[in-house]
């Protein structure tokens, strides 16, 4: 049987990925937990008497504890499985990929295992994220001006 | 290329099985089940070695013998170097082979071991496979408690260590014959989907099985394939009928036994070297015993994965090897 043939019989038992159901269920969690970061920020802004902006970076540093937190009690994998994209496309997601990774390689030791494998995962979001920032901050400068 | 034995039997066989195949439908069938994937070690790599080190352990004190009594160890598993096998034999101190084959290992093991007795070459052998879920995301896919949502035909690795004492004396389960498969890549590229890249390799060897034999598959009471997972066992059929013309009847895949499949949450079923064992050696085997199963082909089927290939682009190629067993009457 050649490849392609062979390859259109696979397609014909591929199970389908249930897409709607999927994306709204990253839709309903993606907003609840868009919810408790404006919470977090109305909370932190109100209480210790700081500028809206200030309580943003509060807020996304607890919410990465929780994420790194919840990891290390080893059910939050399961959680980000049900929830889809909803819990593994914000801030929590990125906690909860370093840590899962931190995890695993921990037992290799601290600089041969955690250090050097903890960013397995997360480099690739780190290192295009900053390449982005920097392409499209240009792209901002150049079009609309602004201060750098 | 395919061999017939008269002088080989498998005498005994022990199991040790995870918390996932302990809550499956064949956990009767294990001699030890754990219920933490760690089994009381540090590390998921000592804790697969620890398994396959016990299954050897349990099998010496069924038939009685010792390990300097053993001509040969035989093993296998997905770790990279073979590590949990490597590890294994070190403490059990028997003259070693180490192989690999992916998930086709345990009936590797048995064909290598088989034909050593029938040479007369050694008295007896065992053949161990080991695999591990944890050790092996960590090793071929993400960190263990990563939850990235995952496709449907993606494979949940058995945790289990598996061994079988073979040689000369007689005994109920026979080894009748065996076939070396070939190396078959049919371009799949999706690690996610290992019943696709797999199935025509498990055909191809069915085929040969049967060609240089001369049976016909009505000559065997059931045909196992180990392991495609549910979606390769819809495709295999059809593959053997287009390809040749061979309808494929009385079959089942141990990937689909191990598991409750529709009610754990196993994805498209086992795999791993220990799937195939952990159901025949167990279950298959106590069935031969009580005569409900007489003749079965065993075919174990290993996708030859590289992580660093796959990475470059490269399909997937993979091989499958079948074994006949027969009750001694």
């Amino acid at each position: 049987m050649e490849k392609s043939r062979y390859q259109k019989l696979v397609k014909k038992y591929k199970p389908k990925e249930n897409r709607l159901f999927n994306g709204m269920m990253a839709f309903l969690v993606g907003g609840i937990m868009g919810v408790i970061g404006q919470f977090l920020v109305e909370f932190y802004a109100s209480n210790l008497e700081i500028s809206t902006k200030e309580a943003g970076t509060f807020m996304i540093i607890t919410l990465i504890f929780i994420g790194c937190l919840l990891t290390c009690f080893k059910f939050f994998d399961k959680w980000v499985h049900f929830a889809k994209a909803g819990l593994f496309v914000p801030i929590t997601g990125f906690a909860h990929a370093m840590m899962s990774a931190a995890l695993d390689y921990k037992k290799e030791g601290m600089v041969t295992g955690l250090g050097a494998s903890m960013f397995k995962l997360t480099g690739s979001v780190i290192i295009f994220g900053v390449v982005s920032a920097y392409v499209f901050g240009l792209i901002r400068i150049l079009l609309f001006g602004g201060t750098i | 290329m395919t061999f017939f034995y008269k002088n080989v039997y498998i005498n005994e066989t022990a199991t040790i099985a995870g918390p996932y195949e302990k809550k499956g439908p064949l956990h009767h069938y294990f001699d030890k089940s754990y219920d933490d994937l760690k089994m009381g070690e540090n590390t998921w790599e000592d804790a697969e070695s620890r398994i396959l080190e016990e299954s050897v352990d349990i099998l010496l004190a069924k038939i009685n013998k010792k390990r300097f009594d053993i001509d040969v160890f035989l093993s296998g598993d997905l770790m990279n170097q073979l590590t949990s096998s490597n590890y294994a034999a070190s403490r059990l101190g028997i003259p070693y082979l180490g192989i690999y084959n992916a998930c086709a290992t345990s009936v590797e093991g048995l064909i290598i071991a088989s034909n050593m007795i029938e040479a007369k070459q050694i008295k007896n052998a065992i053949c161990s496979v080991s695999s591990h879920n944890n050790s092996a995301e960590k090793q071929f896919r993400y960190p263990v408690e990563y939850g990235g949502p995952k496709k449907k035909t993606t494979t949940f690795t058995t945790t289990g260590g598996a061994s079988a004492y073979l040689s000369s004396e007689k005994s109920l389960i026979k080894v009748d014959s065996a076939t070396i498969g070939t190396v078959i890549d049919m371009g799949i590229k999706d690690v996610y989907n290992m019943g696709a890249v797999m199935a025509p390799a498990c055909a191809s060897v069915l085929y040969k099985h049967l060609e240089e034999t001369g049976r016909s598959l009505d000559y065997y009471d059931m045909v196992f394939s180990g392991d495609l997972g549910i979606y390769g066992k819809k495709i295999l059929p059809e593959f053997m009928k287009l390809e040749y013309g061979l309808d494929l009847k009385n079959y089942d895949d141990t990937a689909t036994m191990i598991f409750d499949v529709e009610n754990q949450s196993v994805y498209a079923g086992g795999s791993g070297p220990a799937c195939l064992p952990l159901v025949s050696y167990g279950y298959l085997f106590e069935k031969m015993k009580k005569k409900e199963l007489k003749r079965i082909l065993l075919i174990a089927t290993g996708a030859l994965m590289s992580t660093t290939m796959v990475n470059e682009k490269h399909t997937i190629p993979a091989i499958a090897h079948a074994i006949s067993l027969e009750v001694n009457l």
